[in-house]
């Protein structure tokens, strides 16, 4: 669905409902009894996923973007449990704007934090979807392991996403990725790629 | 009753001997070793951090008794509790028996501290209660040598809680002195002149502490180092007025100015830039998750108080940095920690508005959500290139034979940099004078021979 304003150029969709569905839909999802066992849908998440792995390890953004439904959230929390947005402060909590504004930042060649970029390689694997309350919603969650190589050596992060799907006109939309590195809560050194 | 103990200085750096202080800092620049040199790293971990007040924590991290959470005061690793009659102290985390540290969680509530090597229990107030097998003892458990040690001197002001080791250092508001003011007016534009710490973005560096401290107060590297960030938070401005935009051009001719209050702290003011005016400071934020969305229904449900409301969300733009390891700028706590000679924490606390009087009604919770959103711009787009240059210059002071590092800005130019009666120096945002002051505090400390002290409760 097309929102009415255009979520590149302005934020009126990050509202207090959202947050609260938000939070609601990132609780306690990973359930058993909605796990998807059709071998065929598993496939087709575990691909999105590969290739989103791909796109960002080759900064091909504008590819990564498209991938993306308009009114979207790339969210990294700054707690193992995800915590409360609203609340809280995230490592990083972007709209489809901010993801913007973070792939415009890298791209002024004046982000000396990523001069030279990063080269990275992700590893993603232990693909689960699971079904939730819509029939055109999924909830997959998908280990990753990145090596990213900078001038001074290689280091890894590592964590899980839980990506939320949306189907819109036949393709499955990220709506929501949370990308949960296991040391979320601890002093990180130059977190500037895009996890 | 406490009873207080020198602390053992066998073995320690007599630092105030090792250098000859005056050449490594001089008036116009200092040697590369402050940064390099693991032994003055050493030695500042008494001269510094431990001799000064240092910050250790907030009010509202430990809000009931016996909340505590898990800090440090330079390397040593400190429990902040709250103890069970409301008193804050500042516990070594460090069991008298062998050493482990007895919590290792970073916030929690207890009473009591069991040791999880052989389980020694101690009280939140850091007083022994109970050793197993107690008849395989000759010694008098009662002795306060057994009890855990603490920072001697605790104090807060306006829920900042500071500690230090050093018996001789000024009572805390008077080493605070003038930065008091900015701290005041900091929280006060907040409703009921406070604010509540929040999680926070948490990043590292491999270089010196100082290097983040010479950076605190810096307003020559903001058009440079920050570049990207200035044209991103503008690339969708009909007035390129966004953030920081107030750098371009003359800075210096700018109302904006730096102010040295003494101790090693110092103030930027970067407010006069700004429009004094209800909504001013919400005019110049950079775009935020949510934002047009907020500003319109606010407008819509709160009229012209609306102004006042989206202003909390707004960064305000000030740098108040308190000597050695805090700075609060825009709505962050920002805190340095050194970990080594050449590796830096520096964690950004959020912070949220309260509301104990109702003043913003259900605003509250909106509002505090996009000051979330707000808060993680800099840290995300901002920081991350000062933290990548911090780091090339400790790269860059490996060349051993090039000793210098400049802080002169602005020196030698009559009238540019004014004194006061109060010894309060004023001067362009761009300056280096306060680098130079707090470097000649920072020499004048490592020129002391400080005696620090642990206590016990006895
Ligand atoms: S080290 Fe704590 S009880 Fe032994
Ligand atoms: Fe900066």
């Amino acid at each position: 669905m097309q929102p009415a304003r255009d979520p590149s150029l302005t934020s009126y969709y990050v509202t207090d409902t959202f947050y609260r569905a938000l939070v609601a839909s990132f609780a306690d999802w990973q359930r058993d009894d909605r796990a998807v066992t059709d071998v065929a849908e598993r496939e087709r998440f575990r691909a999105l996923i590969e290739r989103e792995a791909r796109l960002l390890d080759q900064l091909n953004f504008d590819d990564w973007l498209a991938m993306y439904a308009p009114e979207c959230i790339y969210w990294v929390p700054g707690t193992p449990d995800g915590g409360d947005p609203r609340r809280e402060i995230a490592i990083s909590f972007d709209d489809r704007r901010r993801m913007e504004d973070r792939i415009y930042r890298l791209r002024t060649g004046y982000a000396w934090s990523q001069a030279p970029k990063s080269r990275t390689v992700r590893m993603v694997s232990n693909v689960e979807v699971f079904k939730t309350a819509s029939a055109d919603r999924r909830m997959v969650r998908s280990n990753f392991l990145i090596s990213e190589f900078r001038p001074d050596g290689i280091r890894f992060l590592s964590g899980w996403c839980g990506h939320r799907f949306v189907e819109c006109n036949g393709r499955w939309d990220i709506e929501v990725r949370q990308v949960n590195l296991i040391d979320c809560d601890q002093n990180l050194r130059n977190p500037s790629i895009v996890i | 009753m406490l009873e207080k103990l020198p602390t053992a200085s066998i073995g320690s750096v007599n630092a105030a001997e090792r250098y000859d202080w005056d050449a490594l800092v001089q008036e116009d620049r200092v040697h590369r070793l402050i940064y390099t040199d693991p032994a003055i790293f050493e030695a500042e971990l008494t001269n510094i951090w431990g001799a000064v007040w240092v910050y250790l924590g907030h009010d509202s991290q430990i809000p009931n008794n016996n909340d505590f959470i898990t800090t440090k005061l330079g390397l040593r690793p400190i429990i902040l509790i709250r103890d069970s009659a409301g008193k804050i102290r500042a516990l070594f985390n460090r069991c008298t028996h062998r050493g482990t540290t007895l919590c290792r969680k970073e916030r929690g509530n207890a009473h009591m501290f069991t040791c999880p090597y052989h389980g020694w229990s101690y009280l939140s107030t850091g007083k022994l209660r109970a050793v197993p097998w107690p008849d395989g003892y000759a010694c008098d458990f009662k002795d306060a040598k057994f009890n855990v040690a603490q920072v001697p001197r605790v104090d807060s002001y306006r829920g900042f809680i500071f500690g230090t080791l050093n018996p001789d250092a000024p009572p805390l508001i008077d080493y605070l002195g003038g930065i008091t003011g900015p701290i005041d007016e900091w929280l006060d534009r907040n409703p009921g002149g406070k604010v509540e710490v929040c999680e926070a973005n948490r990043l590292k560096y491999r270089g010196n502490w100082k290097l983040a401290y010479d950076n605190s107060g810096d307003g020559y590297h903001v058009v440079f180092s920050h570049r990207s960030l200035l044209e991103m938070e503008n690339r969708l401005a009909d007035e390129a007025n966004k953030g920081m935009s107030y750098y371009k051009g003359s800075p210096d001719s700018k109302a904006m100015y730096m102010r040295y209050t003494g101790n090693g702290h110092h103030f930027k003011d970067k407010r006069p830039n700004i429009e004094k005016r209800a909504g001013g400071l919400w005019a110049v934020e950079g775009p935020a998750p949510g934002s047009e969305h907020i500003e319109a229904d606010f407008r819509r449900r709160f009229g012209a108080r609306a102004d006042d409301i989206l202003d909390l969300a707004g960064s305000e733009p000030v740098n108040i940095n308190v000597f050695p390891n805090l700075s609060l700028l825009g709505n962050h706590i920002q805190v340095f920690d050194p970990v080594s000679v050449d590796e830096t924490d520096v964690t950004w606390f959020g912070t949220r508005v309260v509301d104990a009087d109702g003043t913003l009604g259900d605003a509250l919770g909106e509002i505090n959500a996009l000051r979330m959103r707000t808060q993680e711009q800099f840290p995300n787009f901002g920081e991350v290139d000062d933290l990548a240059n911090f780091e090339e210059i400790q790269r860059g002071l490996a060349c051993l034979e090039d000793e210098w590092v400049y802080m002169h800005r602005g020196l030698g130019i009559p009238g540019r940099i004014k004194t006061d009666a109060k010894g309060e120096v004023t001067a362009p945002a761009t300056d280096e004078a306060f680098m130079r002051e707090y470097i000649h505090e920072w020499k004048r400390l490592m020129k002391a021979s400080p005696k620090l002290v642990v206590q016990r409760e006895v």
